[in-house]
């Protein structure tokens, strides 16, 4: 639209100075629009392919070299053009080539600065759009962060099992104490450690350990364990807070999927340098909405030993005579 | 003697109400229960007139199981961390208990409970909120309903088709059909729009369960399912059946 503008507002001013030249007027505007139009296509020319092609360096040598040429080419049309049109008298040509020095001057004036304010420009989008994207990215990061955060705090488990303590608090204070105990070991266990680092499947296990006592707490009578290793699968390594989830989406699907008592077993064995954990719980098969246990946690561990170990083979799980079992296995 | 339940799957949890209401005289408890199934049959026995009740419990969660009670107490929510349901709470002014809470606070809830059950024409907030409930993660994926005197649970994927019954809905289901207090609306909202289309005014059918569709009288057409059932398809049903179909 501006640009427009400008176009319309030169031609004017071209056909006043060409007219005070002593030039007929129908002559002027004619040569004004015939050469200004051209002009006006060269500028578009030469900003439309600065937008899609601008070199990293030399931007100044290529800007000028572009602009002279695109002048060149622009004085060269202009020429055919008024030298092949009928209406133009000889003593209008002769003049129209005397003038061709200062038309080129000042078509190279248009075309570089039209050239210069378009790079500019186009710099300038280029920035916003790279920083829109930046807080975009930023953005995404911290929303992921939050709620990978979320996930491993377990807000649900920590203020049920804070209701546990307050309970407890009047009735049993010892077993308030305890538990607050077990609790804070539980979170630290949490804080403390980097889910790329590995460690002993014996630690792994007593955080387990943490988390199943905490919830009998919670569950009562409801809920038992029974937890089998082998002595060489203890001394065996593994990725930090991998079983704990299996665990609780075990807790999960059994507890929140019967109303009788259940118990969760894990065992842990080593066959051909992998560390094979499974995780056992009962469930209703009439009922059971999540037969591969996607619902829960179980897709995120997926994710996470594909990432891992670049293997999607390693988490299996299989439901049976009311019993699902999820197999964990870590190559050593 | 107001009589009052509490039904919560954590007994520990169950024990706090049981204290904070021990100054009570007039509050009498008279069951607790483990699990929304026995929270029913202890509602239909007892007739309480409050209740204490948690959301996430086995097999049916709290909501379920007050939208199977034909005329529900009044309930004082308790829950530790549910997004969903403080939103509907939130939404709906009930009265609930974010646990653990303290023992001002349970009772600055029975005194406003009190006060108001005085009142004669109390508003009864629990049908707007179940209302927004049932739109809950859980709610979307299976309904309960109440048939004999059991309760049973369809995940959504097993309906074949829902016809509307005046305020109910049929559930048709391989094991037969089920009576659902809800508007055929509300299933068109909760149901995967891929496989579920709502075919007439009164008809939405799961389109894996048709066979095929043949003229009916002029201008009309039925849908014939697996197990032989004609259902009507009105204009707009019918263009989005070739839409879903892709034909």
């Amino acid at each position: 639209m501006t640009f427009l503008a400008c176009l319309i507002t030169w031609i004017i001013v071209h056909v006043l100075i060409l007219h005070s030249l002593k030039l007929q007027l129908q002559t002027a505007i004619w040569d004004s629009i015939i050469s200004n139009c051209l002009l006006g296509a060269g500028c578009l020319l030469i900003s439309n392919n600065l937008k899609y092609y601008l070199p990293k360096r030399q931007q100044f040598w290529y800007v000028l070299a572009f602009s002279l040429g695109i002048t060149m080419l622009w004085l060269f049309m202009l020429n055919l053009i008024i030298m092949a049109w009928p209406a133009f008298t000889t003593d209008y040509t002769s003049f129209f080539l005397k003038s061709l020095p200062i038309r080129f001057a000042v078509g190279f004036i248009f075309i570089a600065s039209i050239a210069t304010t378009s790079v500019l420009w186009y710099a300038i989008e280029d920035q916003k759009e790279s920083l829109r994207r930046k807080t975009e990215t930023e953005k995404l990061a911290r929303e992921a962060e939050l709620y990978g955060l979320h996930q491993k705090l377990q807000p649900h488990f920590i203020f049920n099992s804070l209701n546990s303590i307050s309970a407890l608090a009047v009735s049993q204070p010892q077993k308030a104490r305890q538990m607050i105990q077990q609790l804070s070991d539980f979170l630290r266990g949490i804080l403390n450690k980097n889910e790329n680092e590995r460690i002993l499947f014996s630690e792994e296990l007593n955080h387990l350990q943490l988390y199943l006592e905490i919830e009998k707490v919670r569950f009562g009578h409801r809920l038992s364990s029974q937890i089998v290793s082998s002595e060489t699968a203890l001394q065996m390594t593994l990725p930090a807070l991998l079983v704990q989830p299996i665990v609780e989406n075990a807790i999960k699907f059994g507890l929140y999927d019967t109303t009788e008592a259940i118990t969760i077993s894990v065992s842990a064995t080593d066959s051909d340098h992998m560390l094979t954990i499974k995780v056992q719980n009962p469930f209703d098969a009439e009922t059971a909405l999540h037969p591969q246990g996607t619902g829960f946690g179980l897709s995120s561990i997926h994710r996470r030993l594909q990432l891992l170990f670049g293997r999607s083979d390693l988490l299996q799980t299989l439901s049976e005579d009311g019993i699902f079992t999820t197999v964990l296995k870590i190559p050593q | 003697m107001i009589k009052t339940i509490i039904i919560d799957d954590e007994p520990l949890a169950r024990s706090i109400i049981v204290e904070y209401l021990e100054p009570y005289n007039t509050i009498e408890i008279v069951a607790e229960c483990n699990d929304g199934f026995e929270g029913l049959k202890a509602i239909h026995r007892h007739k309480p007139e409050l209740i204490f009740l948690d959301i996430q419990m086995p097999k049916i969660n709290g909501f379920e199981m007050l939208e199977l009670v034909e005329t529900p107490p009044s309930v004082i929510f308790t829950t530790a961390y549910d997004q969903f349901a403080l939103q509907a709470f939130e939404a709906h002014a009930v009265d609930y208990l974010l646990k653990p809470f303290s023992k001002e606070r349970f009772h600055k809830t029975i005194h406003q409970w009190i006060a108001q059950s005085k009142k004669l024409s109390r508003d009864e907030p629990i049908q707007p909120l179940l209302q927004a409930a049932s739109k809950s993660p859980a709610q979307t994926e299976r309904i309960v309903v109440k048939t004999a005197g059991k309760i049973k649970i369809i995940p959504v994927n097993e309906i074949l088709f829902l016809e509307a019954a005046d305020d109910y809905v049929s559930i048709y289901t391989k094991d037969g059909s089920f009576l659902k207090n809800k508007t055929l609306s509300h299933f068109e909202q909760i149901l995967d729009g891929s496989h579920y289309v709502r075919i007439h005014r009164s008809y939405i059918v799961n389109v894996d369960q048709i066979t095929r569709i043949e003229p009916y009288e002029k201008d009309n057409q039925v849908a014939i399912t697996k197990s032989g059932k004609r259902l009507p398809i009105s204009k707009t049903g019918h263009a989005r059946l070739k839409h879903i179909l892709g034909i």
